[in-house]
């Protein structure tokens, strides 16, 4: 037993000796890796922080929205359909909400305005999403111009500021009073954008989803579930564009690592026929070479990772963000939970570290089994 | 050891690339006794054949036809495992070009025969260093083996050959690369080792070698067949 781990003391002696003796060639190889995994594991991180911090968001939102359709297209609902819903059994409450979209031309940038229902604001005065305070340098007490579709001037004063945890999907809010929206928008009396409905028993929304849609006709009927899906199809897709970017960084590793693990120099095959002449079996000179390729990935691919983790978790993931979080001018500006997955790790890990060590043992294997009296010719 | 036969080849010959149209005939009806505790010579000009005996008399390669039996075990057959073990513990080698590992120390290089049979290192340490010693080498234990000068790498060689203490030694063209004096050293090593009881087979075609007063036995070889002997 002593012996076996004193062989594999050995052999794990000589591959240190060995990464060390081709410096420059493993540093190399070591540097390009980490920068794939680092690339790869950045963008998983960064996708599935991001999903997490919408399924949180997502989390606090009504069961259910109740959208009006006119010809296909979202349409306002009357607010008449309130007292209706709230006679079906299992929806707990059901508010009318007030929320449009405003177009800042001067800044390019669109904002979202929308009436609380947690909460008054004073007539005059709006609550701003911190992407629109940075964008257009506001703090509280300071005032804010808005041109309507109606082509009138209206002044808010800025009343305060939305808090940063929920900026990926409230950077762009704008909260302000029921009197100012309708005013603002020109928006009908008797009328909302949509209807947002708590169900009493969260087993029970497509039961009520289905009685809604039997009570109103030519109703939309979106449960939360639908929006979680959605966001996460959009980050999906921003994510595999960004792997699709990345496909061919991971070629050209792949054609390097081929090159460099696979493509044994006649140096090193003179140094496994002088090894095999000298009395070390085939499987030494594999377990040797096995270790050589599973130090330089493994090792690279924990560097890795743990740059993607602060990349990400620390710094915003600067490198991505513009791809994986923009929303046109407002960019949110959040710091995620750190949050990792073990499929997503096994992910990378199966994607770069097995088939570089693959790479690496096929030659070796190959050249291990010349025959040891090569060095003698 | 005893003078009795220790390594017989009856038999053998050596096909490269066998049924090929680059097929080479090395070894041809080589029948040759060895024994323990002697200093033997193959001779012969180049492509005589006696680097390829060499390589069957050390288990580095098997023969096409004939029979090697290792203190009456006939080993021809072995498979490549078995034929690791014999060479492990029963030869040590002098290559013509040393074939040091160049990076690593002279004491790594010394050592590296004896990794696979995971000897404890203080063992193993106080072994290389003793080798090195006799072989006045011992300062450059630390050194790569790339600074060595002729003579220094091929004492680094001996001391690898001889780690794992192996019953025979085997070299190959020994002073091929030395200078006078540095021969006459070798041949100093050679008597020391032989003293040690242990069998030396070399190849040479040195006279210096050759007719050295160490040396027991001369086999002549000539197109890959023994021509002659003394």
């Amino acid at each position: 037993m002593n012996r076996t781990i004193e062989r594999q003391r050995y052999l794990i002696d000589f591959t240190i000796a060995s990464l060390a003796r081709r410096r420059g060639r493993n540093l190399g190889l070591f540097a390009v890796y980490t920068l794939l995994v680092f690339v790869l594991a950045s963008a998983s991180l960064l996708g599935y922080g991001l999903r997490k911090e919408a399924r949180t968001v997502l989390a606090a939102s009504p069961e259910i929205l109740v959208q009006h359709l006119l010809a296909g297209r979202h349409d306002l609902i009357p607010e008449s359909h309130l007292a209706a819903l709230r006679d079906i059994r299992g929806i707990a409450a059901a508010e009318g909400r007030l929320w449009g979209y405003y177009y800042d031309a001067g800044m390019r940038a669109n904002y979202t305005l929308m009436v609380p229902s947690d909460r008054t604001i004073e007539p005059g005065t709006a609550i701003i999403g911190s992407a629109i305070a940075r964008l257009r340098n506001l703090g509280e007490g300071d005032a804010v111009h808005f041109l309507s579709p109606k082509a009138k001037m209206f002044r808010f004063g800025i009343a305060g500021t939305l808090p940063s945890e929920s900026e990926l999907v409230a950077a762009d809010v704008v909260l302000v009073s029921e009197a100012d929206f309708r005013a603002f928008f020109g928006f009908p009396a008797g009328m909302v954008t949509d209807i947002a409905v708590s169900v009493r028993n969260p087993k029970e929304v497509a039961t009520v989803s289905a009685k809604i849609s039997r009570l109103i006709v030519d109703a939309r009927v979106v449960t939360r579930d639908d929006i979680l899906r959605s966001y996460e199809s959009l980050f999906d897709w921003r994510q595999g564009m960004i792997t699709v970017l990345l496909a061919g960084a991971v070629l050209a590793f792949v054609i390097l690592a081929w090159d460099k693990a696979a493509g044994l120099s006649a140096e090193e095959r003179r140094e496994i026929g002088i090894l095999k002449a000298i009395g070390w079996e085939t499987s030494d000179v594999i377990a040797v070479k096995f270790w050589e390729g599973g130090l330089v990935s493994l090792g690279a691919f924990l560097v890795a990772y743990t740059l993607a983790y602060l990349h990400v978790f620390h710094f915003g993931g600067a490198l991505f963000a513009p791809a994986l979080k923009g929303w046109a001018t407002l960019y949110p500006d959040f710091r995620m939970v750190p949050e990792i997955s073990g499929q997503q790790i096994a992910t990378i890990f199966f994607l770069t570290v097995v088939p570089y060590t693959l790479a690496t043992i096929v030659p070796v294997w190959r050249a291990a089994i010349i025959d040891p009296d090569t060095v003698m010719r | 050891m005893t003078g009795s036969p220790f390594l017989a080849l009856q038999g053998i010959a050596k096909i490269y690339n066998e049924g090929r149209h680059n097929e080479v005939r090395a070894l041809a009806d080589i029948d040759l006794d060895l024994e323990a505790g002697k200093v033997t010579v193959l001779m012969g000009p180049s492509g005589s054949g006696k680097t390829t005996l060499l390589t069957l008399v050390g288990c580095l390669a098997r023969p096409s036809a004939g029979r090697v039996t290792l203190e009456g075990r006939d080993i021809s057959g072995m498979p490549e495992r078995f034929l690791t073990a014999i060479r492990q513990r029963t030869f040590g080698f002098v290559f013509q070009r040393f074939n040091l590992i160049p990076g690593l120390t002279v004491a790594d290089n010394v050592m590296l025969p004896a990794y696979p049979l995971g000897r404890p290192h203080p063992e193993l340490k106080a072994r290389c260093r003793e080798l090195l010693e006799m072989l006045r080498i011992g300062d450059r234990a630390d050194a790569p083996v790339q600074w060595l000068s002729g003579g220094e790498a091929q004492r680094a060689a001996i001391a690898r050959a001889l780690v794992n203490d192996p019953a025979v030694v085997i070299a190959d063209e020994p002073t091929a690369n030395l200078d006078t004096a540095l021969t006459a050293e070798f041949i100093g090593v050679v008597e020391m080792l032989k003293a040690q009881g242990k069998t030396l087979i070399l190849t040479s075609h040195d006279p210096r070698i050759c007719d050295a007063a160490v040396v027991d036995r001369v086999v002549e070889m000539r197109d890959g067949r023994i021509v002659g002997g003394r």
